[in-house]
């Protein structure tokens, strides 16, 4: 058999022979392999976002539900009964070392009113400690503090949303009293802007008050049992399990639970979310690319349509290439490389197209950009075994014609 | 003077249903090296399935081919391309040269299968067309030669392996007169020059250039006549 290079050549003029079919034979695996990459990117960065997102709702948080009641009125979900106490809750935060720190948390939506407008934003009660959880400082001021807690201050931190609704743009918040049911608070911090979480909700509109305080001015007043849901962090992502594996433990201990009862409370952790949340949309990936494979496979018999076109047409220029002595092995590597190189070169645009497409698009849907390494490599693979494929049978036609039937062709 | 072609009791046969036709039957022919010969009959006398066995395109039913030293009658498909490659240079009465392919790159064709590195292939092919008379034609298509111009090519392009045999079907056949001379006289020296050349024909004129005349009829040789060339003692 001749050279590889000496093939290519070959392969380089026939293509560039026909420019225009070339090129429209390529459109198939471009866009195929576009497609592809296209997807792939959109898909993987949606999840990365989704990812972020909840990560910007705190690293290595484990949330901790009160029990489910289990009352004659019903059953109710995760949280409905109250069953842990503060005491419970200090045991976790001292007792477990993997626990690095400990916020409950209660929301409530509130109208806030201003010395200049009514806004509705939500309120939440918690402890100092969720805004390390959280890994949100202040932008200015300071956060309320350990002994704001334990004397229900009636000092608030504000977020970038709710603090431009309630007080207009150019005016410092630091210090103005807002009321919230009749009770004044006096704004002590804003925070830095987060964003929307991962249901789109904006984290920024919402007025952060001491746990005690919201109990005292919202609730029925200070109890035994811990409200809402609870925010433990672990030292680490890692510590997770183990911080879920020794709340529990804790917890049915302190609870006095035998062996055949059930938990009084749950945990769940945000990887669990992050993945219920990213498979969703995993599968919708899975789905649109098995869509953009079929299209790379339509494609691929473009090009085996061409081949074959080609090979008819090119009936006496093989007839000739064998009177002169080139052999069947010569004839199948000429047509075969012929479509390697379609393909290929169809595969390298697609990339290029693909990439090019999501640059484009995705600023104008707000989506966010990311192409693996190994689905390039994995696309121009499959578009070069497309040409393989689908080049084979054409080549094998070629190279077993007869010397003087392919001579006398008309 | 050593022989280079000898076919002994060579028959083709070709089969459709239940009846069989016989192409050539029981054909035994020897040639020397440096021999003209020309091959005549009428159509179908078989001289075409005769010229492709002699240029290895197509295998004998029976009997037994033997070019130079070797018997070519049972090779594979493989092999016999090998063998057109170095032994056999070909011209055919409509030329088939690729088109859109300059004349240089069409000389080259067969040094490419040969796996003659670049740099020489182009020196040999410009050589070859410098023979035939076309070196300042070397970049030219087909389509932008002459029919004369286009068989030289073709010629340049038979001769450049420096095949001991060169095989040509009709070779004048899509020519006028005055070009047909033309292609004569260049086979005629380069059978002077030591090719062996043996051609298919049905022109008694073209025939005349031979030193040696076959007729062929119903797929046997029924003449073999010696005779002047036309050319004989021509410069």
């Amino acid at each position: 058999m001749i050279s590889i290079g000496e093939t290519l050549r070959l392969a380089g003029r026939a293509l560039r022979r026909n420019k225009l079919r070339s090129f429209l034979t390529t459109l198939g695996i471009i866009i195929g392999v576009g497609a592809v990459i296209f997807i792939q990117s959109i898909g993987e960065g949606a999840k990365s976002r989704v990812r972020a997102q909840i990560e910007s709702a705190g690293t290595n948080i484990v949330m901790l539900f009160s029990g489910a009641s289990q009352g004659p009125g019903g059953r109710g979900g995760a949280g409905s009964q109250p069953t842990i106490t503060w005491e419970d809750l200090r045991a976790i935060q001292t007792e477990l070392p993997s626990v690095r720190a400990v916020a409950p948390q209660i929301n409530s939506n509130q109208p806030v009113i201003s010395e200049t407008s009514t806004w509705n934003t939500q309120i939440t009660g918690t402890t100092p400690d969720y805004f390390v959880i959280r890994n949100w400082p202040v932008a200015d001021g300071a956060l309320f503090t350990a002994s704001d807690q334990a004397s229900a201050a009636k000092n608030a931190v504000i977020g970038q949303t709710a603090a431009d609704n309630l007080f207009g743009p150019g005016i410092d918040p630091i210090g103005q009293i807002v009321r919230i049911r009749d009770a004044p608070f006096t704004i002590v911090g804003v925070l830095e802007r987060k964003g929307q979480n991962a249901m789109g909700m904006d984290q920024d509109d919402g007025l952060f008050i001491p746990l005690s305080a919201f109990q005292t001015r919202m609730q029925r007043g200070l109890g035994k049992f811990v409200p809402g849901r609870i925010s433990v962090s672990a030292v680490s992502p890692e510590a997770i399990p183990r911080v879920r594996e020794e709340i529990s433990q804790l917890l049915r201990e302190r609870h006095r639970l035998g062996p055949d009862e059930e938990d009084d409370f749950s945990t769940s952790s945000m990887a669990e979310m992050t993945s219920m949340l990213t498979s969703t949309q995993e599968t919708l990936t899975l789905l649109l690319m098995a869509i953009a494979l079929v299209s790379l496979v339509v494609g691929g018999i473009g090009v085996m349509n061409i081949m074959l076109v080609s090979v008819t047409e090119r009936t006496r220029e093989i007839g000739i290439r064998m009177a002169v002595g080139a052999q069947p092995a010569d004839i199948l590597a000429q047509f075969l490389v012929e479509a390697l190189v379609l393909a290929a070169i169809g595969g390298a645009l697609g990339v290029i197209f693909g990439v090019g497409a999501g640059r484009f698009i995705a600023p104008l849907f707000g989506w966010t950009m990311e192409t693996k390494t190994q689905i390039v490599i994995i696309a121009l693979a499959v578009s070069a075994g497309v040409g393989i494929v689908f080049g084979l049978y054409p080549a094998r036609k070629a190279s077993r014609l007869d010397p003087i039937d392919a001579l006398r062709y008309e | 003077m050593t022989a280079l072609i000898q076919l002994r009791d060579l028959a083709k046969i070709y089969q459709s249903g239940d009846s069989e036709f016989a192409a050539l039957r029981d054909v035994n022919l020897v040639i020397e090296r440096g021999e003209f010969v020309a091959i005549t009959g009428s159509s179908g006398s078989g001289k075409s399935t005769l010229m492709n066995i002699l240029g290895c395109l197509d295998s004998p039913s029976r009997g037994s081919y033997e070019l130079g030293d070797r018997d070519v009658a049972k090779l594979s498909r493989i092999e016999l391309a090998k063998v057109r490659n170095e032994f056999i240079g070909f011209v055919f009465q409509n030329f088939n040269l690729l088109s859109r392919t300059t004349a240089l790159e069409n000389v080259e064709l067969p040094l490419i299968y040969a796996r003659v590195p670049p740099a020489e292939r182009h020196k040999r092919a410009r050589e070859a067309l410098e023979h035939v008379g076309l070196g300042h034609r070397a970049g030219h298509t087909p389509s932008q030669l002459s029919g004369g111009q286009q068989q030289r090519v073709a010629i340049a392009r038979a001769l450049v392996t420096r095949p001991p045999l060169i095989l040509a079907d009709e070779p004048t056949g899509n020519l006028d007169s005055a070009t047909s001379v033309e292609i004569m006289k260049l086979l005629t020296d380069l059978n002077r020059s030591g090719m062996t050349i043996v051609f298919v024909t049905h022109e008694p004129d073209i025939a005349a250039y031979a030193a040696r005349k076959l007729l062929l009829k119903d797929g046997a040789v029924i003449s073999d006549l010696r005779q002047q060339p036309a050319l004989a003692e021509a410069s």
